[in-house]
């Protein structure tokens, strides 16, 4: 907290910032995640977590090892991964509509006996 | 000797074929197929008799031969389970006796069970049978002839509940099952302690006369009597449950509930001296090892001949009389080898014994098939529905009077001759069981001819039709067995026997004294029953049996040996034994069970509560573990 309040105003960011800001979504995401009724609120908390993730690669490796390029590789390809993921997701939860005309998560309890 | 396999193994293929097809032959086919069967055996068994007795002797002794031997089941070097045919002089008369009767009951049954539903299955049992009862007469060791003595059993049981919608006939098949089933339970016993300390099954080896199995054990005793005296009396208590000697005879009259030609066969000629047969078997061992067993198997055959005469004379179904005259006839043959000696002239016993057996299989099989020509006509058992049928049923009349008077000890039938060697075995044993045996001898001449009387003379009763004379195919073995009941005793009488305790031949002397006196004893009997019953009014008969009411009512409930057992196994058995065991297996076994059970269904109802279904509920678990793992692993 020091850090942040030492380079406060110096136009430099420090780390500490960055991973607060992913803490805070990341937990949003989870809360979302089991406190949302509708599916389509449940992806968008997974989405949520995702991007909370990749915030940490971006930032790990720009702080930690600046001059390699993993970290931004990586989190292209999370974010790729995750496109496919909505598609297919929004798929899936348009068929069960179909099949059940609702989108609530608390109604898909038929597999279980 | 090799065919002698033959014998054995025809009538096990014609049950097997007559039990599969069933009902898909017609009915004359099977039975004409069954019949066929028999008459084939009968031939190969009068052949190996044949065969046996012109070729097997050697210094006069006729040799136990093994044509057939295989190793069944090894499982130690002393415990080995074997299957073979043994030929000695009892076997062979054995395996001409069962054939022919049998032949003769499945000529008459063609006839007698014509009609009836599930015909092809009473011959396919017949064959059965046949074939367990040829099995246990040939059996060379005493294992494989446990296992016969089963199947005979079963055959028996199956036979007796032949009319399976007949309540009475169920529980009579029940009942002669589980009374000899419990005297097996003894003979098993009896078996393994005997081979236990003896090491061996064979009968060869256990009727050695120099053999030296004993010596080892001679000094094992039990409660004051040596093992061998406990194997040994165990042992005849599975023969007298076969045999329906006292006290286990209770099954014996009841399983007259059995179509008649079947009570000829198996309740009169074959399967009953089984127990015979097995002591007949075992005798060296009883007369060297355990004389004191042999003289309890006199006694008790003293005894049941004494009490099975005197219910027969009051019994009044005519089918029952023929049991109750079979128990009797059977503790003769009990009786004589108790009092047998071994070898020669002391042998008579045994000799008579085998006599007997022979003779009575014979004329009894008669009685019972004339009993069923009676049956037939007149469609009733009871004594009091017939009378006078001597004008209708010649045949059957002339037949069945023969019989009577073979069995009553009359000259020159067969019984005669066999019923006076028993006799005389007896009085060289103790005057008091000669005399003892020669008064059931004049019992069984009265009963036999009050039978004879209450059948073909007396009062006519009122029939609704005419009764007629049995057809062709049953008159025919009635004819046959008065034949042979003619002859057989007469020949042996002339020729000799070689059915021996030792397998020599052994002349027959009358003994002049003893046949006298068993004649008169007879002749009387037979003149007191005339009086008694030829006119059939019964008005002296009625009064003798309220001058002893008591007797009387007694011996026609049978001395209430039923009751009694009723009474053990009710009251006592029932209650105090069955019943805490009931409790004990509802209350405690299957509890423990359904608890088992309950508590497991309990566990999984609580536990399917975690699985509900809510993805949300599950992710909550998934960050709960997680959060708690990554606790764990930051704290330590």
């Amino acid at each position: 907290m020091g850090e942040l309040i030492a380079n406060f105003g110096t136009g430099q960011v420090p780390m500490v910032a960055y991973l607060g800001v992913s803490l805070i979504m990341f937990f949003s995401g989870v809360y979302g995640f089991l406190t949302r009724k509708s599916l389509l609120m449940i992806l968008v908390a997974v989405e949520l977590m995702l991007n909370a993730v990749d915030i940490n690669f971006v930032v790990f490796n720009r702080f930690l090892f600046p001059g390699q390029f993993e970290g931004f590789f990586f989190a292209l390809f999370t974010i790729a991964i995750a496109a496919c993921e909505t598609a297919v997701a929004i798929a899936i939860i348009i068929n069960i509509y179909r099949n059940i005309n609702s989108v609530q998560v608390g109604e898909l309890d038929e597999m279980k006996e | 000797m090799q065919y002698t396999l033959l014998i054995l193994a025809l009538p096990l293929l014609s049950f097997i074929f007559l039990g599969l097809m069933d009902s898909k032959l017609k009915a004359q086919v099977s039975g004409l197929f069954g019949t066929c069967i028999l008459g084939t055996i009968t031939i190969l068994s009068y052949f190996t008799a044949f065969q046996y007795f012109t070729t097997q002797k050697i210094d006069g002794v006729y040799q136990k031969l093994i044509p057939m031997h295989m190793e069944w089941v090894r499982f130690t070097e002393y415990l080995h389970i074997d299957l073979g045919i043994l030929l000695d002089p009892i076997s062979v008369m054995m395996l001409v006796v069962i054939t022919t009767v049998s032949l003769m009951v499945h000529v008459y049954s063609l006839s007698y069970m014509h009609g009836e539903k599930g015909f092809q299955r009473y011959y396919a049992f017949l064959s059965l049978f046949t074939f367990s009862m040829l099995g246990l007469v040939v059996a060379t060791n005493i294992f494989q002839m446990y296992i016969f003595w089963e199947l005979v059993g079963v055959s028996s049981f199956l036979l007796i509940g032949f009319y399976y919608t007949k309540p009475s006939a169920v529980a009579a098949s029940k009942k002669a099952f589980i009374v000899t089933r419990f005297a097996d339970l003894f003979f098993l016993i009896g078996i393994l302690v005997l081979s236990f300390y003896t090491k061996t099954f064979d009968f060869k080896e256990l009727t050695a006369e120099d053999s030296n199995l004993f010596a080892a054990c001679s000094g094992a005793t039990f409660m004051g009597f040596s093992v061998i005296s406990w194997a040994t009396a165990m042992i005849f208590i599975g023969g007298a449950g076969k045999s329906a000697m006292f006290p286990l005879q209770i099954w014996l009259p009841d399983a007259m509930e059995g179509p008649t030609p079947v009570s000829a066969l198996i309740h009169a000629a074959t399967m009953v001296v089984a127990g015979v047969f097995l002591v007949a078997r075992l005798f060296p061992v009883y007369y060297f090892q355990t004389p004191e067993v042999l003289h309890g198997v006199a006694y008790i055959g003293v005894f049941t001949a004494l009490f099975a005469a005197v219910i027969a004379c009051v019994q009044t179904d005519i089918k029952r009389v023929l049991a109750f005259s079979t128990i009797s006839q059977i503790a003769f043959m009990m009786v004589a080898l108790g009092v047998s000696g071994y070898e020669g002239h002391e042998g008579t016993g045994y000799m008579a014994s085998m006599f007997h057996l022979f003779t009575h299989a014979m004329f009894k099989a008669l009685l019972f098939l004339g009993a069923g020509s009676v049956i037939h006509a007149v469609h009733s058992n009871e004594m009091g529905h017939m009378g006078g049928l001597r004008k209708y049923m010649p045949i059957t009349n002339w037949t069945f009077l023969i019989a009577c008077l073979a069995i009553a000890g009359i000259p020159p039938f067969s019984g005669f001759f066999s019923k006076d060697e028993i006799l005389s075995a007896c009085f060289e044993f103790s005057p008091f069981v000669g005399v003892t045996m020669t008064f059931i001898a004049g019992l069984t001449a009265f009963y036999m001819f009050r039978l004879y009387y209450g059948i073909f003379w007396g009062k006519e009763h009122k029939h609704e039709h005419t009764p007629h004379e049995s057809p062709l195919l049953m008159s025919v073995p009635l004819l046959f067995l008065t034949a042979v009941t003619v002859v057989a005793g007469i020949i042996p009488f002339m020729m000799g026997t070689p059915i021996t305790s030792d397998g020599a031949d052994y002349h027959i002397h009358l003994n002049v004294v003893v046949a006298t006196i068993s004649v008169v004893v007879a002749s009387i009997s037979i003149i007191i029953s005339t009086i008694l019953y030829k006119k059939g009014d019964g008005v002296m008969a009625d009064k003798l049996a309220t001058t002893f009411k008591g007797l009387h009512k007694a011996a026609s409930n049978r001395f209430y040996i039923d009751e009694v057992y009723l009474f053990i196994t009710k009251k006592i058995i029932f209650n105090n034994v069955s019943r805490p065991i009931a409790w004990f297996d509802r209350h405690v076994i299957d509890a423990t069970m359904d608890g088992f059970a309950n508590v497991t269904q309990w566990f999984s109802f609580k536990s399917k509560d975690f699985q509900s279904g809510q993805v949300q509920q599950y992710a909550f678990a998934f960050l709960l573990g997680t959060l708690i793992m990554t606790a764990i692993v930051m704290l330590l």
